[in-house]
């Protein structure tokens, strides 16, 4: 399945009402580590098309996304469930860290 | 799940590792690379890259990443995207434990590089991406206009510094020595911001914090004076630990982890190399990794002649 992008006006409908659990990393351009994690991101997304839908926030774009789940530092990936944060994690992570939540 | 005896593994994906599959591969050495997370370790995560020569406007870590695997591939290297577990060096045939593989090869370079230090405070974890980061680059726009520190004196914390000034109100300088190890160009710099201030011989003894950081209390350690610092970032740049830990018991190691080898790569065991920011030597760059990297397929290719 392709990755989302998410935005300000998609969120609502795309990520917190979501039957399936959402993955969304938040990545910026000029960010190396979220240059690196977002095909590990991509790959996690192809795998598991089933489990998970995946998204990735653009933090230059949609500041306001990023200040309304308190993103300071990236990558972060937040994976939310019935509208819920059910977890993060920051910093660039191995496709097994992704894998773990989900299972 | 087994794969066939390759000539060289190369235990991961940064300057070190890319060049000994560049070196190896166009020898003829059948190689594999085993990178856990994506090509070009620490320096993947530097924006801009001034100091690799051939580059005279700068380069991206990650895109220099990508053309150091490139290079590579043109002359055959393959690379896994897996995190090896466990590492069976003593014998004729190394093996590299993946969760789903086992790898085998005649020769082994181990080149899984190192990781920034964290100061070891109580809840500096769970402060990780609320106020305590460890990348100036990527998370100093979340702090603009606000007030930060850096922690460290070594060029790392002092191009923190620069980078932070340019988007922060105020920046302050924590180090525990009274001068720096930064070269005296970029000192000058930090000065002429107008926006650094420096706590000299200091060290923070703890984060202060809400639901994130709100600011360190930082002592001094000639006076024994305490002072709370306020500031919404603290940025980490108190040196590296290398990424070692597979290694103990089997390869011998320094009393701060890092690989005993010289010049030429070799380790405590035969046909097992060390390139890159885990062996211990007196510079860790691109290009001293890169030169470990070359070093390590020269040798690898005379003990697979011997």
């Amino acid at each position: 399945m392709s990755v989302f992008t998410f935005t300000q006006d998609n969120f609502d409908t795309e990520v917190l009402k979501s039957s399936t659990p959402v993955l969304v990393d938040f990545w910026a351009e000029w960010c190396g580590p979220c240059r690196m994690f977002s095909p590990i991101v991509d790959e996690f997304a192809e795998e598991n098309p089933a489990a998970v839908k995946v998204g990735k926030v653009n933090v230059d774009e949609q500041p306001d996304l990023a200040a309304r789940y308190g993103v300071m530092s990236i990558p972060t990936a937040i994976l939310f469930k019935n509208g819920e944060i059910a977890a993060t994690l920051v910093g660039v992570q191995p496709k097994t860290a992704l894998e773990e939540l989900i299972r | 799940m087994e794969e066939k005896v390759c000539d060289m593994l190369i235990v991961g994906g940064g300057p070190a590792g890319y060049t000994a599959a560049l070196y190896g591969a166009r020898a003829g050495l059948s190689v594999l690379v085993i990178e856990k997370l994506a090509p070009g370790g620490q320096m993947g995560t530097t924006d801009m890259v001034d100091n690799y020569p051939g580059f005279p406007e700068g380069i991206n870590g990650f895109d220099l990443a990508m053309k150091m695997k490139a290079g590579a591939e043109r002359f055959g290297a393959r690379t896994v995207s897996a995190e090896v577990t466990a590492l069976e060096l003593a014998g004729p045939l190394k093996i590299a434990h993946t969760a789903k593989t086992a790898y085998q090869a005649r020769t082994v370079v181990l080149a899984m590089g190192a990781h920034p230090r964290e100061l070891g405070l109580p809840n500096e974890r769970e402060l990780r991406g609320k106020g305590v980061s460890y990348c100036a680059t990527c998370d100093g726009m979340f702090y603009r206009g606000k007030s930060v520190a850096v922690i460290g004196g070594g060029e790392t914390a002092v191009a923190d510094a620069l980078y932070l000034a340019r988007l922060c109100e105020r920046v302050t300088l924590i180090h525990r020595r009274d001068k720096l190890r930064a070269p005296m160009s970029q000192q000058k710099a930090l000065e002429h911001t107008g926006k650094v201030g420096f706590l000299w011989d200091s060290q923070a003894v703890e984060f202060l914090a809400d639901t994130r950081l709100t600011g360190l209390r930082v002592r001094n350690k000639k006076s024994g004076e305490e002072q709370a610092l306020s500031c919404a970032g603290v940025f980490l740049a108190v040196g590296q630990v290398p990424d070692t830990d597979l290694l103990k018991g089997q390869v011998d190691l320094d009393g701060s982890g890092y690989v005993l080898a010289g010049e030429d790569t070799r380790t405590s065991l035969p046909g097992v190399f060390a390139a890159g920011d885990l062996r211990r030597k007196p510079l860790r760059q691109i290009v001293t990794a890169a030169a470990d990297g070359a070093a390590a397929a020269q040798a690898a290719g005379e003990f697979l002649e011997e």
